[in-house]
Order: C-alpha cells, then sequence, then structure tokens
C-alpha cells in the first residue's frame, strides 16, 4: 500500500515501516497494561504528596496516635502480603495449566482481599464514629483520599477478580484468559507496592510523629 | 512473512520481549523477604527499640524502599530486558516523575509554612 522510498536507490535513511507486519492478538497488552499502571503511580504520588504536606494539620483534632491501632494495621498488611503469594501460586498454577488448582488459588486471593477490604472499612466506620470524619481536619481530609483510593483499586481489583473467576470457568486458561489473569497479577502486585508506601508513611511515621 | 528478513524482525517482537515469569522458589523468596521486611518496621515503632524517633523514621523509610524493590524483582518481575527494555524505561520516567513530585512538593509547601505570618500576629494588625 504505502510507497517507500527505496533506501538503496536515493541514499537516504526511512525511518518507517513501509508495511507493518502483523502483530498476534494482544501481543502489546502487557507493556500497555505497565504504563496504565504508572500512570496510576502517578495518581497515587499526588497523593502522598498531599499527605505529606497536609498530614501534621490536625486543626485542633485528632491526630494519628489517638486514632490508628498498629495491630490492626499489621494484620490488615498481612492479608495483603498473603494474597500476593497466593496470587503468585495462582499464576504458577496457570502456567502448568491447572485450571481447578488457579480457581482455588484465585479465590483464596480474593478471601484475603476481602478481609483487608473488611478490615479497612471497620477502621474507616470507627474513625468516623468517634467524630475523625474526612471533614475533621486537613489531615483527615488526606487521610481518607489516600487511603481511601487505595481501598477503592483494591475493590476494582476484587470485582476483576470474580470476573475472571467466572471468564476461566466458562472458556478455560485459554490465551486471552492467561492474558488477562498476568494483568491483573501486575495489577494486584501494584498495589501490594502501593501499600508499602502507606503503612510506611502513613501508618508507622504518623504513630511516630 | 515470506522473506527471511520480516521472519527475524517478527521474531524480535514476540519472543524477546515478553513478560517474565516467576518460579514457585522466586514467589517463595520475595513473600519471605516481604514478611522480614514489613514485621521489622512495626516491630521497631511498637516496641521503640530504637533511641530517637528521627533514626527510627528514616530506618523505616529506607525498609520501606527495599521492600518496593524486592516486591518489583520477586512479584512484578520487572528486568531490563522484559518488553525489549520499555518497561523499564516507562518505571524509570516514572521513578522520577515521582521523585519530582513528592520532594518538590513537600519542599516548596514546608518553606511557605515556614514563611506564613503566625496567626496571633496577623490577628494584631487589624
Amino acid at each position: 500500500m504505502t510507497v517507500a522510498v527505496n533506501p538503496s536507490q536515493t541514499g537516504e535513511p526511512v525511518f518507517y515501516l513501509a508495511e507493518e507486519h502483523p502483530h498476534p492478538e494482544g501481543w502489546s497488552t502487557s507493556l500497555g497494561f505497565w504504563i496504565y499502571l504508572m500512570s496510576d503511580c502517578l495518581i497515587f504520588a499526588i497523593l502522598f504528596a498531599t499527605f505529606g504536606v497536609l498530614g501534621g494539620n490536625y486543626a485542633a483534632g485528632p491526630a494519628p496516635k489517638d486514632l490508628f491501632d498498629l495491630n490492626l494495621v499489621a494484620v490488615n498488611t498481612s492479608m495483603l502480603l498473603l494474597s500476593s503469594i497466593t496470587y503468585g501460586f495462582a499464576m504458577l498454577t496457570m502456567q502448568q495449566n491447572k485450571v481447578a488448582q488457579t480457581q482455588v488459588w484465585l479465590a483464596i486471593t480474593g478471601l484475603f482481599g476481602l478481609a483487608f477490604i473488611g478490615i479497612e472499612l471497620t477502621e474507616f466506620a470507627h474513625m468516623i464514629h468517634e467524630g475523625a470524619t474526612p471533614q475533621r481536619s486537613a489531615f483527615l481530609s488526606a487521610f481518607f483520599t489516600l487511603v481511601g483510593t487505595h481501598g477503592l483499586h483494591v475493590s476494582c481489583g476484587l470485582i476483576w477478580l470474580v470476573t475472571l473467576m467466572v471468564q476461566v470457568q466458562k472458556f478455560g486458561l485459554i490465551e486471552a484468559n492467561r492474558r488477562r489473569l498476568m494483568c491483573l497479577s501486575m495489577f494486584w502486585h501494584f498495589l501490594d507496592v502501593v501499600w508499602i508506601g502507606v503503612f510506611t508513611f502513613v501508618y508507622l511515621l504518623g504513630v511516630l510523629r | 512473512m515470506n522473506t527471511d528478513t520480516h521472519a527475524t524482525h517478527a521474531d524480535d517482537h514476540h519472543h524477546e520481549g515478553g513478560h517474565a515469569h516467576g518460579s514457585f522458589s522466586t514467589y517463595m523468596l520475595g513473600f519471605v523477604l516481604s514478611v522480614v521486611l514489613t514485621a521489622i518496621p512495626f516491630w521497631l515503632v511498637m516496641s521503640g527499640a530504637l533511641p530517637s524517633k528521627q533514626i527510627t523514621a528514616l530506618v523505616i523509610m529506607a525498609f520501606a524502599v527495599v521492600q518496593i524493590v524486592v516486591h518489583m524483582i520477586y512479584f512484578l518481575h520487572m528486568n531490563t530486558t522484559s518488553e525489549n527494555g520499555w518497561s523499564m524505561m516507562a518505571l524509570i520516567f516514572t521513578i522520577v516523575m515521582v521523585v519530582i513530585a513528592l520532594s518538590g512538593s513537600l519542599w516548596v509547601m514546608s518553606h511557605l509554612n515556614s514563611n506564613m505570618m503566625p496567626m496571633h500576629q496577623m490577628s494584631g494588625m487589624k
């Protein structure tokens, strides 16, 4: 279709492909998804920066020391860490083509994720019950925005996980489902990386302050 | 795909640049490392083992950085060759942006904060 100038005739270099060779479906998905994750990372970076700036403005309200229960945060962190390794096992069994085992590991991952969200919502409810609402101070606005956005991501990951379990149940471990499971694995582990930042900078440094 | 050059070219794209996978041992190693790297900072803060708060803060931040690298390598399978190096390029670009956004915000806002006139002086000016 495209008429390219033959470099050997004119001596000028050609910087494009005259004809794009065909690509199999989904060959660029993992790179594209990685770039999405990086843009998501920028969202979290801005929320962390906001929390870093506003995290000390209590407006005579409750401080992190009064609000955070580190034992609960430790349990929550372990839920997310365990869900990361069980998702890893799901990926390993997927590579061995074991549909049933993959589903079991995905279900366990989902339960750990659900426990994480449950504990987080309990914590939020407890804080709001004590009057530490997002409107109380700049610190609490920044806290609920940052931790809430992470929680929202995990919730979306759970919906995605259930969707993929239904897909695998219906169609098996076909190429498209493997690709989707790989994308969710990147998403899930990425959220774990963000949580490292949250428990260090929000909870541990907050209590230390 | 009818010529040799085309075939080798397609090969470059589709096989070398694929996404890396982990094995049972690398996942377990990553998990054990991340448990240790999580437990130590929690213990340091909850027990107050270190004498000063500043040292504790620096140590737990260092642990967080190491743990993020561990997760990147063992769970996200980051390396310089996956996707022909493009995922690493995107990561480096993102890290640069994150560092600029974080350090810039904190630096500028702390200066603004210290240059603000204190509240009690402002009320006296009326």
